[in-house]
């Protein structure tokens, strides 16, 4: 008997070994992901480094992108890149939750599974299709049909006027904007119609049993009942819409300047480094470039944090 | 004055539900175009050429892809094989050790980050990790740019389908003496197989369509080349180029290779929903 005590207490003792094996060798893997964002935000600053002692903290701000006198500024990348995604949240978040609210609400049954399907699956399609279906269909028709009937109404009124001036030639801020905007509507209204079914029947239909319409019950009951998941909804689909290169790229007319004009053609920080990096010498030029990626990566980090920060806020709240 | 009231909320719903069917509408017509301008410019690039020919010469006829669709599938999986053990043991590590520990909380933070982390950032980290340093763009470059993109969505699905699985099975496997690590392979893991399974499709269909993140890294090739430490051709990158020349043929190039993709990332999409509808059947 006591050899077969023995012999248990070896097994134990190899399968402890082997325990704290398999606990580091996960742990370590674990650890990757953490050494990259580590890895990203030192190679980023090494890079950069140069471009930013030349130049100070004034990059951020200066709007000078001259490549042949090595003066460079972030300021008009950041420029594109921030009204462009302003632009596509203005438009997608009212035309997502208009559909969130028809596909939890409105739409009849047999047809919520298939519809709430094909969103989830357009969410899906590659932004290069976005981006090349912009620049050869979009743009044409934007520039003939749209941009003309846009300076009309708006081109007389003081202010106004000059967000819609200029030659009317398709590709610019306003269009990167729009065709970003189809490109995160289907990925925020499927979070936000998966929210909306987070809302516990009872409650609904309580309002419903009060006398509740179908826009009061949606507005009233469960927009404030799911508001956390539809901000962090809202706010991961402006993360893509900072990052987004390929369907921004092919439409916003790459040019480094501000000139207050939707119609004009821009840049954003993504753009600008997917045009630009290929051809930079290494220098300033290469380093600047660094520079604009650290920017681009601190402006969705911190967005990043800042849904964090409501996720756990709102869980604090709700008490779990 | 309780009429009008009452008019009033009925005109609101009335005027709301109209906008939501709008918006409805707008959105599915938008993507239904997109999807048909796609289908329809794209096809005709589909042809015999478009899967054997290399890539043509600029302002040259024919040619087809075929390079192009080597280096992407030859990237991928590498993407796959390198993400899946990865993703799975760092998800593992969080489900099952990770319960209260500091480390544990700050690492599902950063996957946060990571998962929506712009693209092209990631390229311009592997560039100056890899490119600049080891010598030149090349595939392996490509793939490892693309696995930093994958492990967080693999570390992300399988987390989330361990948690699932209830405790007491757990504890039954350790009260019949099994050691941890063997819980967790040949219990837990098992038990989540399928939604595993589904999220390694996922990662795959995220980096399929990627296109910033090769354009400093795998850069592009126009002849085939299976050697994966020289520049390699990859679909997106070469739709890219084509999309924005100035020759009808390259862009008509284009197109195929955006459907291609598209068609994809669908198939894969797809793929998965057939994949846990089945499990969920079982159930």
């Amino acid at each position: 008997m006591p050899e077969s005590i023995d012999l248990h207490a070896g097994r134990v003792a190899v399968f402890r070994r082997q325990d704290r094996l398999f606990h580091g060798v996960t742990q370590f893997f674990a650890l990757t992901v953490l050494l990259t964002l580590v890895g990203i935000l030192a190679s980023l600053s090494i890079e950069a480094y140069p471009s930013l002692s030349a130049f100070g903290a004034s990059f951020v701000w200066s709007n000078v992108w001259n490549v042949p006198d090595e003066q460079f500024g972030a300021m008009m990348s950041i420029y594109g890149t921030l009204v462009t995604s302003i632009i596509a949240l203005l438009i997608a978040v009212p035309v997502s939750f208009g559909i969130a609210l028809f596909l939890t609400e409105t739409c009849p049954i047999w047809l919520r599974r298939p519809l709430g399907t094909a969103v989830e699956l357009l969410a899906g399609i590659p932004s290069i299709v976005y981006g090349i279906w912009g620049l050869f269909v979009f743009a044409p028709i934007f520039a003939e049909h749209v941009q003309p009937h846009l300076q009309a109404v708006f081109g007389g009124i003081p202010g106004l006027g000059g967000l819609f001036a200029g030659a009317p030639m398709g590709i610019g801020i306003l269009t990167a904007g729009l065709v970003l905007s189809l490109m995160v509507i289907p990925f925020i209204a499927s979070v936000m119609r998966d929210v909306f079914e987070t809302t516990p029947p009872v409650l609904k239909e309580s309002a419903y049993g009060v006398g509740c319409t179908q826009w009061e019950v949606v507005t009233r009951i469960v927009l404030p009942y799911t508001r956390v998941g539809v901000s962090v909804g809202i706010i991961l689909g402006l993360c893509r819409a900072l990052g987004e290169t390929m369907a921004v790229t092919f439409v916003i007319g790459n040019a480094n300047r501000i000139t207050g004009s939707l119609f004009s053609p821009g840049t954003s920080i993504a753009s600008t480094l997917a045009n630009e990096f290929g051809e930079a010498s290494p220098g300033l030029h290469l380093s600047s470039l660094f520079a604009l990626g650290l920017v681009l990566f601190l402006i969705t980090f911190l967005v990043l944090a800042a849904s964090n920060w409501l996720i756990a806020r709102g869980r604090a709240k709700a008490g779990h | 004055m309780a009429n009008t009231l009452y008019t009033r909320r009925v005109w609101t719903n009335r005027i709301g539900i109209l906008l939501s069917m709008f918006a409805m509408a707008f959105g599915l017509t938008a993507l239904l175009w997109i999807l048909w301008t796609l289908i329809s410019n794209g096809f005709a690039a589909l042809n015999g050429d478009f899967f054997t020919q290399d890539t043509p010469a600029p302002g040259s006829e024919g040619g087809g892809l075929s390079n192009a669709i080597v280096g992407s599938l030859l990237m991928l999986g590498v993407t796959t094989f390198v993400s899946t053990p990865i993703g799975i043991l760092a998800g593992i590590f969080l489900a099952e050790y990770g319960d209260r520990s500091r480390f544990a909380k700050i690492t599902r933070f950063i996957t946060d980050i990571m998962l929506s982390a712009p693209s092209i950032v990631i390229g311009l980290f592997v560039y100056a990790l890899a490119v600049a340093t080891l010598g030149g763009f090349s595939g392996w470059a490509g793939s490892a740019a693309l696995s930093l993109i994958a492990i967080p969505v693999v570390l992300r699905t399988t987390e989330n389908m361990l948690l699932l699985v209830p405790t007491a099975l757990r504890e039954a496997a350790f009260s019949l003496g099994a050691p941890r690590w063997k819980v967790s392979l040949d219990v837990t893991l098992r038990a989540v197989k399928s939604g595993v399974v589904t999220g390694v499709l996922l990662a795959i269909a995220r980096v399929t369509g990627e296109t910033a993140p090769l354009l400093f890294t795998a850069l592009n090739n126009q002849f085939m080349n299976l050697d994966m430490s020289q520049p390699m051709g990859n679909l997106p990158v070469v739709i890219y180029q084509f999309a924005m020349s100035p020759y009808e043929n390259w862009q008509q190039l284009a197109w195929g290779g955006a459907l291609l993709i598209a068609l994809m990332v669908l198939a894969i999409n797809i793929g998965t929903r057939i994949l846990f509808r089945q499990t969920d059947l079982k159930q």
